[in-house]
Parts: C-alpha cells; structure tokens; sequence
C-alpha cells in the first residue's frame, strides 16, 4: 500500500547535470516502467528513489513521506539488481533472510516469510544451496525473493533481466508480471528493452539524455509519442522518418511506422528495394529513397516481396503522419 | 580505479586506519625520522651530549675503507646469490617444466625449503663444513683439500652465498615453472617443426618470453641478498674473517649494537634507507606486475 | 595433457636424464636437512670424531627430548611456544590491521586518505634492517624489550597485506555493498557479514606466507630478547653455540634446528595450494 512521487527530482555530478528535472506520480500497486537507450539517466533515477545516489534538488516522497535523506533501509523498499547481487557465500535462504535479521524480525517469522517466498517463486528445494550452484534464472527468483520478503512499499528492479538469455528472459518477464499483480507492491522497472517496458508497464516513462520525455500507458505512447525520440525509440523496427519538404510539408520531419507504409506503383514518394526479411507472418521490406534515407515497410506476408533494385512507390494515410518539429516535439 | 558506492562518516573510517596509523607512526616513521637526525651528530664518548657534525657522518664513512671494502662485499654478495639461486631454480624449472608427469611432485619436493629461515639454513650449512666436525670438511680433507672457512675470505663467502643461495631456490623454482608453464606450447612446437634444437628453441624463444619474470626475480633476489640474509651471516661467518662477509646489514647491526657507533650506525640506516627506495621504485615502476599468471 | 609437450617431449634416455638432474637437484635441497636430522638422533661422540655417521642413529628420543625439556639456555619447548605466539600475533596482526585500513581506503571517502595511502607505500621502504637502532631505542623506552608485545607491534604495520586486500575489495561488485545498504546493513555489519568470509581465501593464503615471514624472524628477536626464556627458536640457536673454543653440543642443537623448521614446513607443504596464491599475489 504506497504511493511514490517524485517532484521535479534533478541530479548533477560535478558540474554535469545528468537528470533533469523529472516528476511522476505513481499509483499505488502499480507498475511503472522506466525505459531508455543506455546513459539517459534511467538508473540513476531508480537509484535516487533507493537512496543509493543523493538527490541533487527536487523531492522523492513514499507515501506522501519526504524520503530525500532517509537511508535506503528506512525507506521502506526492496530492489532487485541488474546483476541479482546475491552473497556468494550465503545459502539462498540466508540471501533472502538478511535484511530481516538485520531488522531483528524474530527468527520463527523470519523463516516463515522466507518459507512463504521460496513457495511462490519455487525456491523450495534450493534453499541450502550457494548462490552459485544454481542457474541464471534460479539465481533471479532468489534476488526476486530477497526483495519480497521484505514486504516493502515498492518495488525497485534495475535491468534485472539483462544477463538472462532470450528464452529466459520472456519466462521471467512473464513471472515478474504475475507476481507483481498477485502481491499489488507499487513498483518500478528500469530497462533499455523496449518489449519489455511494453508488456510489463502500466505506464511507462521513456527518458532520453536526463529528461522524461513521456510518460504514458504504453499503447497510448506508442499510438501517440510526443517527441521524434520516443517515436524512433518505441515500436520495432523504429518509425521510419522523412523529410517533411519532400512530401510538401514545411520544415521539420515526418514519422510514420513501418506498418503504416503500402507499396505501390505510384506513390507519395520512391524508393529503391535494398533487402528483404521475411519473417513468416510479416515480411520487413527495406528501401532507400533519392534523398538517402532508409525506409523500412512492414508488410502481410501474402503480399508479393518486390526484387531487389526495383523502384517502388510508398503511400500511407494523413491520419497516420506524425509530424515533429525541428526541435523534435510533436506538431498537433 | 575508484568505487562508484562508498559509505557515509568520516570518523569511522579514521578508526578504522587509525591502528596502522599508530604502528606505521611510531615504529617506522618515528624511528626512521631519528635515524636521520641521529646521522647528523656525533655523540661524546660518555654519550652526555650530541654534537653536530652535519654531514659529517657521511663524509667519514664514504672515505672510510672498511666501509667502502663492506659496499663491495655487499656488490659480489647479492650479485652471487642471485645468479646461483636463479641459476640453479631456471635449470630445474626447466627440467621440471619437460616433464609430462611428475611435475607436480618435484615441485612439492622443491618448495618447502621456502619455509627455512634463513639463520637456520646458516646453521645448517655451518654443520656440514664446520671445521672441525663437518662431514664436508672432512671428504674436502681425504681429497686434499683444507677447507677453512674461519681464516680464508674466499671460503667463507662461498659459503654464506651458497647456504642464502641454498633457501631461495624454492621460490624463484616456483615462480620460473610458473614463467615456463605459462608459455603456450604450440610456439615452442612451432620453433621444435621449424628444426630448432633444444638449446636454440630455448635462447630464441623461452627466455625472451620468460624474461618478465627473470627481471622481476632479479630485483626481488637482490633485495632478499641485501636485507634478508643477515641470519646466514651472523650464523656462520659473524662478518668475519677480516670483515670480509661484513654486508652492509650486518655493518649497520655491528656497529650500531655491537660497536656503539650511533652516529655512524644511523648514517648507515640512512645510506640503506636510500638503496631501499631505488629498490622500491625500480620494483614498482619498471617491472609489469601482472606477467606472472 | 597428453599433448601438452607434445613433440618437443623428450623420449627413453633424454627422460631419465631429466629426472636424473631433478634428483640430484632434490638431494642438493635435501642432504643438509637429512645431515642435520642424522645429527639429531647420535650420540654427541659419533659427531666430534668425524665422519659423522650418514644414516641415523638411535638417539631421537633422548636428543630430542632433552632439548624440548632442558635445551642450553632456555627449553627448546619455551622458545618454540614463543616462537608460535610471535608468527601467529603478526600475522593475525598484520592481517587485521590491514583489513582494516583496505576496507577504509576502499568503502570510505575520508580527508587525508591519499596522504594516508602513500604512508603505508612508504613503510615498503623502511624495512626493520634499516631502523634497527632508533626502533630498539622506542621499545626500550616503552618497556617493550623481552616482550610478545615487543616482538610484534614494530613489525604488524604491512604495506603488502593492505595492496592485496585493496586490490580484492576492488573486485568485489557494487551492487553486494548497494543491496547490503538497502538491506539495512550499517558499514562494519557489510565487513564482518559479506566482506570478511568472501575474502577468507585471500586471508588463508596470506596467513601462511606472514606465518613464515613472522616465524623466521631473526635480526629483531636478537636485539629486543635477551632474556633466554623469551628467546624464539629462530634465535635462540645460534644461542646454544659455546662462546670460545668449547666443542658446541650438536646433537640437542642439530634437533633444535629439525625442530624450528617442521612448524612452517607443515604450514607449507600442508597449504601448498594456499601458500603458492599467497606467494605469488603477495608479490603482484
């Protein structure tokens, strides 16, 4: 039961501002995502919010409780790390049981609530063992258990699946978003996987260079996007962007997704066919237009695949025209 | 190379370093501090008063010829002990280091000498060429040779080189296998198809690619030769005969202890404390740390 | 490893050649050792009228137990007791103070830490050969001479053992000390709980080589003890040896010799994985 919210939180290194000034209100029990390409500053606001970086101006409160210089223990959180952090030489019990010891949570309730744990994530028969006699995703739902036995307010996950491998990693993401429904902890999730912010997020903040530049349920982002960033960094492959001169617009570029885009003999515009992928259900058609820019077209995959080096028209409907200014904002 | 987290508090880490601190003060710094100011005076003989002598000390002891006859003595010391002691580990390293099996168990056989201490090593050496009981002194006799190691300069610093040399082998074996093992094989098999001989395989190949570790050896010994060794000579020569085994350790030690020459014995500290350092830096700045493993 | 030397590995005559010059390397290591163990166990008499005898001899209980129980100026038995408190107090010492400071160089950011750094280098260069007179002079003033605590404080202070442990506390990730933090974990609970058992194998393998360095100790335990009684055995050997020209006693010194070798041979051979780690990163 928790509410976060953060009050224009900024963070400066030295001289070098690297977050710039973000706010959010985050529900309780729900699950938001922080998603952005490497060095936007997603982590450090995660870690803000834990107490491991100190804020530089701004307000993180926990339920409505000012927490800027409150110790991460005290703050009532749990985090799961990118690279789980587990103590090599603890057993996965006492993993999951040091923090509560550390609390002096009495040991009948300790054990119970690791018990608890362990049957949920299905831990049960490793609880003796050493962190590293266990599997990747073994070694996850530990640190995933580590952090619910604590019973905290939020929940913190910095990339927690990024060592995993593909087949893992949808299994887990999947689990993650099972648990986090079950037990209802207010969470948040920084990662640079874009399907992963879609499919775990309730809303999704997506950073870029220290700023958030939107923050929104992830259908809406992607049908929506309010900058030329998030518009390129959301949706795969990304929105395919033309200049706006070269369709009669005036300054500025144009977006439009590759699901938006049909081949045809005549067009808006030509392109030259460079490769195709055909995927099975889709084929993602590559073109180059005069002016050099890459065009990707997705397509049914009953359609016929043009050959390499014809010349194609592309065409698409208004209502599906994103346009941004030169600044990259998005033109209503 | 820094830690991106660290802990909060000021006073807790000033504890924490606070019993090295103390230690480092008062047995190092302190007593080097006095080592240098004691080598600027020269204490009267009823030890009432110190003068000042500037550097004085240094002066008398660098046109001193004992001194100077000890520097020399300290040269050929470690320069003999290093050679032997490498020169007998390099040659059983490689022979270990041909083998396929059994490597393991000589170097088990090798290294435990490791753990003599140099004075008993010194009594050990002193036992079997003892003058009048030594079982070597004694063959040495039946073949017509009078070893005499008391009166005969040369002897006794063959032995007190051989018996530093004797205990060291173990580590510079350890870390020459360690050297040789590390060279991938497929080089030296490459030189063995190119038609290389044994000997040529290893003046071409396996000492260029061992040299780190000879060179770091190297340092490593002369410094065991220079300040290490003291429990060899005092054991079995005592400096003698006619100083002639009298390293500048065992000078500082005499002199200071034995001859209660404050002034002189501190000046010598200083001189070592200075050789000490060249030895430190060259050790830290010139050798590649990381080549072996 | 079948292939490991591969052709280059000498075949018939050339292998027994190269285990012909490992014995006779591992008989050179040997034969003074086996000559001072013969000397231990005869009679004072078969050594005097030289050749001494070159296997040994029925004597091992009374020599060895005279100079365990009465030896020449102190028992053997006192001054290997001394012996085991010196090696062990600086080596624990040692290493105590050493973790210590590592963990406040690394985990701490604190005024003065850099000046604090490159004292502890500097005692690299201050060896005890080189302040023997005006460190003898503190310990006398401290009352320390003829005692454990004069044998040990002058020699705890280790620059080596602070570097290696620095250097391991460097390697440990982040995140162990960020999810201890947001455990609850203040800072000397994350040292005792996660850093100190991740780093026993750092610990155990520099404890046998401080163990040697500490048993071995000679020039220092010859100026602070005078007192017999305190003397390790180390030293204390070249005590037994008669001043003038009396024959000295060689079979109770020759078994005082076997005696101070064993503890850190077994130390040696018995960690040989450990000591060869500690030996080589030591030196790193």
């Amino acid at each position: 039961m928790a509410t976060l919210k953060l009050d224009n939180v900024k963070k400066s290194f030295g001289k070098t501002d690297v977050i710039h000034g973000v706010s959010v209100d985050v529900e309780d029990g729900e699950f938001i995502v922080i998603v952005g390409p490497s060095g936007c500053g997603k982590s450090t606001l995660l870690r803000m919010v834990a107490g491991l970086e100190t804020v530089t101006s701004g307000e993180v409160r926990i339920n409505g409780k000012r927490v800027n210089d409150v110790e991460p223990m005290d703050r009532d959180i749990a985090m799961v790390f990118q690279n789980y952090a587990l103590y090599p030489h603890m057993s996965v019990f006492d993993n999951m049981a040091y923090g509560l010891k550390i609390a002096k949570v009495p040991k009948p309730e300790i054990a119970e609530r690791v018990q608890t744990a362990a049957k949920l994530l299905q831990l049960e028969p490793y609880l003796q063992r050493k962190p590293r006699e266990l599997s990747g995703g073994q070694r996850q739902r530990v640190a995933m258990g580590r952090a619910i036995v604590r019973k905290p307010a939020v929940f913190l996950f910095d990339e927690p699946l990024s060592n995993l491998d593909a087949k893992l990693r949808v299994q887990m993401r999947l689990e993650i978003k099972a648990l986090q429904r079950e037990l209802g902890v207010t969470s948040l999730y920084v990662t640079h996987d874009q399907v992963e912010a879609m499919t775990l997020a309730d809303r999704m903040i997506v950073m870029n260079a220290g700023v958030a530049d939107q923050i929104g349920a992830p259908l809406d982002v992607y049908a929506n996007p309010e900058t030329e960033f998030v518009a390129g960094f959301i949706g795969s492959p990304p929105t395919n962007f033309i200049d706006a001169a070269l369709v009669g617009g005036q300054s500025g570029r144009i977006g439009v997704r590759p699901e938006h885009i049909a081949l045809s003999d005549t067009g808006l515009l030509t392109a030259t066919v460079g490769y195709s992928e055909a995927l099975g259900a889709e084929t993602l058609v590559h073109l180059r237009t005069g002016d050099g820019a890459q065009i990707t077209v997705r397509q049914d995959a009953a359609l016929p695949i043009p050959g390499e080096g014809e010349t194609r028209g592309l065409s698409w409907t208004d209502e599906n025209v994103m346009r941004f200014d030169a600044s990259g904002l998005r033109q209503h | 190379m820094e830690k991106r987290v660290t802990f909060k508090g000021i006073w807790l880490p000033l504890l924490l370093v606070l019993p090295q601190i103390l230690i480092t003060a008062v047995f190092f710094f302190y007593p080097a501090g006095q080592a240098i100011w004691q080598s600027l005076f020269i204490p009267d003989p009823f030890g009432l008063s110190m003068q000042w002598v500037g550097l004085g000390n240094f002066e008398f002891l660098l046109s001193d010829r004992f001194y100077r006859a000890s520097f020399l003595t300290t040269a050929i010391f470690s320069i003999l002990v290093t050679v032997v002691s490498m020169g007998v580990a390099l040659y059983l390293a490689v022979l270990a280091d041909r083998l396929i099996k059994g490597s393991g168990t000589y170097r088990t056989l090798l290294i435990w000498p490791y753990a003599v201490a140099p004075a008993v090593a010194g009594v050990l050496w002193l036992f079997m060429f003892n003058t009048r009981v030594g079982v070597v002194t004694w063959y040495l006799g039946i073949l017509g040779y009078d070893w005499n190691h008391v009166l005969n300069e040369g002897e006794a610093m063959g032995l007190v080189v051989v018996a530093s040399a004797w205990g060291r082998i173990s580590y510079n074996f350890l870390f020459f296998l360690a050297g040789l093992q590390a060279i991938p094989k497929s080089v030296v098999e490459a030189a063995a198809i190119d038609g290389a001989r044994f000997w040529t395989r290893f003046r071409t190949i396996v000492w260029p690619l061992l040299s780190p570790t000879t060179f770091f050896l190297l340092v490593v010994n002369i410094i065991y030769a220079f300040f290490e060794t003291f429990g060899v000579i005092h054991t079995i020569t005592s400096g003698g005969p006619q100083q002639a085994t009298t390293i500048l350790v065992y000078k500082v030690y005499s002199d200071g202890f034995v001859g209660q020459d404050l002034g002189s014995s501190a000046a010598q500290s200083v001189i070592l404390l200075v050789i000490v350092s060249i030895l430190t830096v060259v050790q830290f700045k010139y050798i590649e740390r990381r080549v072996h493993y | 490893m079948a292939e490991r030397n591969g052709m280059v590995e000498k075949r018939g005559s050339g292998l027994w050649l190269t285990h012909l010059g490992l014995i006779i390397g591992v008989a050179f290591i040997f034969f003074p050792i086996w000559l001072a163990f013969v000397a231990s166990t005869v009679d004072q008499q078969d050594i005097v009228r030289p050749p001494m005898p070159l296997l040994p001899g029925d004597k091992f209980f009374e020599n060895y137990g005279r100079a365990l129980v009465s030896g020449v100026n102190a028992p053997v038995a006192t001054m290997l007791w001394n012996s085991l408190v010196m090696a062990l107090g600086i080596a624990l010492g040692k290493i105590a103070i050493s973790l210590l400071s590592a963990f406040a160089i690394v985990y701490f950011r604190f005024p003065g830490r850099k000046v604090f750094f490159w004292l502890i280098f500097l005692t690299l260069m201050l060896p005890v050969e080189v302040r023997i007179v005006p460190t003898f002079e503190v310990i006398a003033n401290f009352g320390m001479l003829n005692s454990y605590s004069g044998l040990i404080l002058p020699l705890i202070a280790s620059a080596t053992a602070t570097f290696l442990f620095r250097q391991f506390f460097m390697t440990v990730p982040d995140e162990l000390a960020e999810a201890a933090r947001v455990d609850g974990a203040k800072p000397m609970r994350f040292f005792f709980d996660i850093l100190l058992p991740m780093s026993r194998t750092n610990i155990a393998a520099l404890f046998v080589i401080l163990f040697i360095y500490g048993w071995n100790q000679y020039l220092w335990p010859l100026l602070i003890t005078t007192d017999p009684e305190m003397n390790t055995i180390v030293m204390g050997i070249k005590q037994m040896f008669p001043s003038g020209d009396d024959f000295a006693h060689w079979p109770t010194i020759m078994a005082t010799s076997i005696l101070a070798m064993v503890p850190p041979v077994i130390v040696v051979i018995g960690m040989q994985k450990l000591f060869i780690r500690g030996l080589v990163e030591s030196e790193k």
